[in-house]
């Protein structure tokens, strides 16, 4: 019974720029890391792995350059890595990139589990779990901070809400993203690492995965892109000035105008 | 001479460093406090496999060449030169005594222990009578029943605190003086083992040293670590490499406190500007990188030369010597350039300063290791 985290190669988002003109997002020439968040879906599966044994797959779908993020899953303890890589699946929308994802994801097979982090640092969509789910026609959770119970065939997970948690039961296999809160990610050992280094890499394209080209073209995206702005600078603060006294009247005063108190 | 890293020597590096700047860094000012490395860094250190770097695979250990292991070990002295000499003391004294010298079955027994940090290794050499002068050790070994009977008193023992066994060496043939010296491997269960107090050190003092004394402590014939009598030659040997080691732990802890100071003198403003801009505090900064990059290339080489199986003694005794008054020239300097607040706690040249200390005392103090280079250099 497999596990299969989906991860992917991020940019450092510290250097990240947005041309509103082109209305794109400039992504800096450096290598890219591990995105964030799937750090925890990784840690996660490999924990659960412990207990119940079974395979850890980690897959990703993106340019060789994306090896290094399944490089690092194997070296933290992934047993297996797949790229889903083709000139084809370049600049997919959220829709096609899930719905690649769900072939590689069918290819694989015998999973009880899909995992991902709850959204990719770059895109911010937080999209791609929920439709991985429904091109698979699975069960799905999402923002888990918490596994109760696991078995073969289901599992009682706590979601994340805006000021506590759901208790969700679902029956497996299913797709679960889950949020940072759910564990402390490991960090690779010199020896996983040094494995992981020279382990092979499972890559496959359009035609291993039997999807026809024009399921991929322009016309069959779901979203379009109106425009991209970076988010508004922030308001510039006030400092207040005078003896701490009063700095501190003055802040109160200001706190009741605003009815923060 | 330009060092030309392997990419698995680049990747273990890399590795270790993440490792550092993640787990070590903000905790390194805690654990000198605490005075020790928490058990919690310890399993840590252990999963990682940072217990085991150069034991070979077959025992466990990820069997790491001398420039990759160094490589390691400063990129843990640069953030914590008290837990990387508790790496150290295990690595390059307890399992390279055991790489070496160890039969086949002590090495099944111990080794793959070591390798995962299950067991912590110490070495117990000096004695409050014997320190640069280590072939005068006063502790004896006398044969009985099968077996090895020891008395007498070790001192500073690295480690000593969490180890599970202890390479202790002691005299077989007194009169034989340092050509009666044996090696043993002594459990901490064996009866007659007694562990002193934590000591209170001005630097590195997450690390925990100890006295340890044996009192009619048996310990069994296959415990006999190497060849009878030839235990001064094995000491020696064993800190040939091992000094490598502390050479790496000054050069670390050099370029940390550098780093600190240029940061600094570009960010700290006096006479409306920063001091960087001030010759004088340039000409320290470049004394100070101009010596760590010689220091550097020492090290790495002396690690490179005991990798491919050269005579390093002189190579290894010359990077320790100069690291270690590299390291010290550094620190003092980084105090300086911080001012008042290079003494406070709060910055790390403080403990920077006090750290790089103990690199000009042990695994032979400065004075021991320019006896050795006049040695090397005068063999004719
Ligand atoms: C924190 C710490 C950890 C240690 N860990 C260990 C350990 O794990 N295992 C272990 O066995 N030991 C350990 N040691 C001991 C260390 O190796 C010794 O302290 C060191 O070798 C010096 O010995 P000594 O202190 O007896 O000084 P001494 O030998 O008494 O030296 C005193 C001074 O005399 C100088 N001197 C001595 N002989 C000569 C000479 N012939 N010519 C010129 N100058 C000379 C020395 O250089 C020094 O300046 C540790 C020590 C410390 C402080």
């Amino acid at each position: 019974m497999n596990i299969i985290i989906c991860i992917k190669q991020v940019p450092d988002i510290g250097s990240i720029k947005v041309d509103p003109q082109a209305k794109k997002i400039i992504f800096p020439d450096s290598p890219g890391v591990l995105n964030p968040f799937d750090a925890y879906a990784l840690e996660e599966a490999l924990r659960i792995k412990e207990k119940r044994g079974g395979k850890v797959f980690g897959l990703s779908l993106g340019g060789p350059e994306s090896e290094f993020c399944l490089r690092e899953a194997l070296s933290l303890g992934a047993d297996e890595a797949v790229l889903l890589s083709d000139e084809k699946f370049k600049n997919l929308d959220a829709y096609l990139t899930s719905f690649v994802l769900a072939q590689g994801i069918k290819k694989i097979g015998d999973y009880y589990l899909i995992l991902f982090g709850k959204q990719a640092v770059d895109g911010d969509s937080s999209l791609i779990p929920a439709e991985v789910a429904e091109w698979l026609d699975l069960p799905q959770v999402i923002f888990v901070k918490k596994f109760d119970e696991l078995t073969d065939d289901m599992a009682n997970v706590r979601r994340m809400t805006e000021d506590g948690y759901d208790t969700v039961e679902i029956s497996l296999p299913a797709v679960i993203s889950v949020v940072k809160e759910i564990n402390e990610p490991r960090l690779p050992s010199l020896k996983g690492k040094m494995r992981a280094k020279s382990a092979k890499i499972t890559v496959w394209n359009t035609q291993d995965l039997q999807v026809e080209e024009n399921r991929l073209g322009e016309n069959q995206k779901s979203a379009q892109i109106i425009s991209v702005s970076p988010p508004p600078p922030r308001p510039k603060g006030e400092i207040l000035e005078g003896s701490p006294e009063e700095i501190a009247e003055k802040l109160a005063a200001k706190l009741r105008e605003a009815q923060v108190i | 001479m330009v060092f030309e890293l392997t990419e698995e020597q680049k990747l273990v590096r890399d590795t270790a460093r993440d490792f550092a700047q993640k787990r070590l860094k903000p905790v390194a000012l805690e654990l000198d406090e605490k005075e020790e490395v928490t058990p919690k860094i310890m399993k840590e250190l252990g999963e990682l496999g940072y217990f085991g770097i150069i034991i070979p695979e077959k025992y466990g250990g990820s069997g790491l060449d001398s420039l990759s292991y160094i490589l390691i070990l400063e990129e843990i002295a640069k953030v914590s030169a008290g837990v990387m000499i508790t790496v150290s003391v295990h690595n390059s004294l307890f399992c390279q005594a055991l790489n070496k010298f160890a039969n086949e079955e002590q090495k099944q027994k111990y080794l793959p222990k070591m390798a995962t940090g299950e067991w912590i290794g110490a070495y117990a050499l000096t004695e409050p009578h014997s320190g640069t002068d280590a072939g005068a050790l006063r502790t004896k070994a006398e044969f009985k029943n099968k077996g090895y009977v020891l008395n007498g008193e070790k001192l500073f023992v690295t480690n000593a605190g969490l180890a599970d066994v202890f390479v202790v060496f002691a005299s077989t043939k007194p009169e034989l003086k340092a050509k009666g010296i044996s090696c043993f491997i002594v459990e901490k269960s064996f009866k007659g083992l007694n562990i002193g107090a934590k000591e209170k050190k001005l630097g590195i003092k997450a690390s925990d040293t100890r006295a340890i004394s044996l009192v009619d402590c048996f310990v069994p014939q296959e415990n006999l670590l190497g060849i009878p009598n030839e235990g001064f030659k094995m000491a020696l040997e064993i800190l040939d490499s091992g000094r490598i080691g502390v050479a790496a732990q000054a050069l670390g802890i050099a370029e940390a406190a550098f780093e600190e100071s240029l940061k600094y003198a570009k960010e700290r403003k006096q006479f409306d500007q920063p001091i960087a801009n001030f010759q004088a505090i340039q000409f320290k900064l470049a004394d100070m990188a101009t010596r760590i990059e010689a220091a550097r290339h020492l090290v790495y080489n002396a690690a490179q030369m005991s990798n491919n199986n050269h005579d390093f003694v002189k190579q290894a005794s010359m990077a320790k010597l100069f690291a270690s008054e590299v390291a010290n020239f550094v620190a003092n300097e980084a105090v300086q350039i911080h001012g008042g607040y290079g003494y406070m706690k709060e910055y790390p040249v403080e403990r920077y300063f006090r750290d790089a200390r103990i690199t000009e005392i042990y695994e032979g103090t400065s004075e021991a290791q320019r006896i050795t280079i006049f040695r090397e250099i005068s063999k004719g």
